[in-house]
């Protein structure tokens, strides 16, 4: 299908793009890769009465690494971004989560804070974003605000931003000493939508137990987020545990049910994957420790 | 900053295969059709218009894309690379084409413009891929009748492995 007609406007800086956003409201897109927008735009899911093209704004692509957060613009490509040592290198939870988002013509183009933006369930860049305690930065006429990535995700493809907000960047915790990461999903082929996601941050603390663990989930409720695993702080960091923790958890969830997967199974997924995902991130943490 | 309204015709210009060409297009208008409709060249196939099939995957602005999720005017000024200059002017296959000829990963050949496309680039960022990483560059196209396996075995033939 072909998309209904808009006047396409292509800021050159900032500025103008915010004041696009106050003269048109709701009633305009931001065009970021357009890899989830322009399929919308095409089957008429979204009629906006314009588009605007972020592409131009060079200052969105940058990135900033500081003592404990990296700064990453949000027109950086997915692609582009696996490229990036200092990003890999500092925030190892996203480069093991960007090689399961789409495939590799969806990432040549797709930029970060697009995915961001969108908000869909189960994405992995949110999901990452969200594990880690990160931060997404928005722009408006009125001035900028920082919001916890953890508030910004509300529901399906719904976030905090403002119709008159641009997202400008997203912050990323640097990797912390003695902790592991890991990142595992489930889809019916690689580079499809995860029917769900799991991703783990854990720090072991010298005599093997558990000091601090995050343990999130994509695809399974309606907006990614993070399990309530305080309980299990001080237990021996051990596969036995990370079942436990994935067991718990997966009773207290309230899965989504589509074409894909009844709740049942995306409750045995979080089992499943979460237990794997656990165990990887302890072992990479205590692997840390046995190297020091 | 650039403003075009809804039903005003923008002349663009890109460079496809290395030559400069124009057409108009309302805001609205796919880079699919624009290079289908405006500009004649029917190489860039349009299967599903929302990223899904692959079939439409060009080279655009040095990065293997859909061309279904790109309007024109977002375009104009960009190099674009599509299947019609792969083959030399006298039509004599390339490297990659050839391998695809002669392990039958083609049949109706409605994918073929696009994993050509996807795979031109691949080779030049990963000249000796193994079969995971092919299959991986894979995952974004449909391909309907061939199988992937020949489709696999072209792209190593090319890679000279
Ligand atoms: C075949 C296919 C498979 C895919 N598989 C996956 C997958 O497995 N996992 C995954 O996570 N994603 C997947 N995607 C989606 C892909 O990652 C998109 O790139 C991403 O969701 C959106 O990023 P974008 O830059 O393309 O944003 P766009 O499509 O341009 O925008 C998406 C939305 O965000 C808004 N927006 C964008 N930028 C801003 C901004 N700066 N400020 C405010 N609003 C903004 C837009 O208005 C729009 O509503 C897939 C896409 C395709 C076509
Ligand atoms: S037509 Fe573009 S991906 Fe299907
Ligand atoms: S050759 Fe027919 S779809 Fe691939």
């Amino acid at each position: 299908m072909k998309p209904v007609a808009f006047e396409y406007c292509r800021p050159d800086t900032v500025e103008e793009a915010l004041d696009l956003l106050k003269e048109f409201g709701s009633d305009a897109s931001i065009i970021s890769g357009g890899l989830s927008l322009g399929a919308m735009l095409n089957m008429r899911l979204v009629r906006p009465k314009a588009l605007i093209d972020i592409n131009g704004l060079g200052e969105l692509a940058d990135i900033k690494a500081g003592d404990a957060t990296i700064r990453t613009g949000t027109l950086i490509r997915q692609a582009g971004a696996m490229e990036m040592p200092v990003l890999m290198s500092g925030v190892p939870l996203l480069a093991k989560a960007l090689p399961y988002v789409g495939h590799y013509q969806i990432r040549s183009r797709g930029t970060l804070g697009g995915s961001v933006a969108h908000a869909d369930p189960s994405a992995e860049i949110p999901l990452t974003l969200v594990t880690l305690s990160g931060a997404v930065t928005l722009r408006s006429p009125g001035g900028s605000r920082e919001v916890p990535a953890r508030e910004f995700f509300q529901g399906l493809l719904t976030t905090d931003r403002r119709a008159d907000e641009l997202v400008t960047g997203l912050t990323w915790p640097i990797r912390r000493d003695l902790t592991g990461y890991a990142f595992e999903e489930l889809a019916q082929r690689h580079g499809d939508f995860a029917i769900t996601a799991v991703a783990a941050e854990a720090t072991v603390a010298g005599d093997g137990s558990i000091a601090d663990v995050s343990f999130g989930l994509g695809g399974v409720e309606d907006r990614p987020f993070v399990a309530t695993t305080a309980g299990f702080v001080g237990k021996p960091a051990t596969a036995a545990t990370a079942s436990d923790i994935a067991n718990t958890i997966a009773e207290t969830v309230d899965p989504m049910v589509d074409l894909q997967a009844n709740a049942d199974y995306r409750r045995q997924l979080v089992r499943v994957l979460g237990a794997r995902v656990l165990t990887a991130a302890f072992n990479d943490a205590t692997g840390q420790q046995e190297a020091a | 900053m650039l403003r075009i309204k809804p039903d005003q015709k923008q002349r663009v210009t890109v460079t496809v295969n290395g030559k400069a060409v124009s057409g108009y297009a309302e805001p609205r208008m796919l880079l699919t059709d624009f290079l289908r409709h405006e500009l004649g060249m029917y190489g860039t196939h349009v299967g599903c218009e929302h990223g899904v099939c692959g079939a439409c995957t060009a080279i655009i602005d040095g990065a293997a894309t859909r061309s279904c999720l790109r309007y024109a005017v977002q375009c104009d000024g960009l190099e674009i690379q599509t299947v019609e200059g792969l083959a030399d002017a006298d039509g004599t296959l390339n490297t990659l084409q050839k391998a695809f000829n002669e392990n039958g990963a083609l049949q109706c050949g409605f994918c073929t413009a696009g994993i050509l496309m996807s795979s031109t680039k691949f080779l030049q960022e990963n000249p000796k891929p193994n079969d995971d990483e092919i299959r991986d560059m894979l995952s974004g196209h449909i391909c309907r009748c061939t199988g992937y396996t020949q489709i696999v075995r072209a792209i190593r033939q090319a890679s000279g492995q």
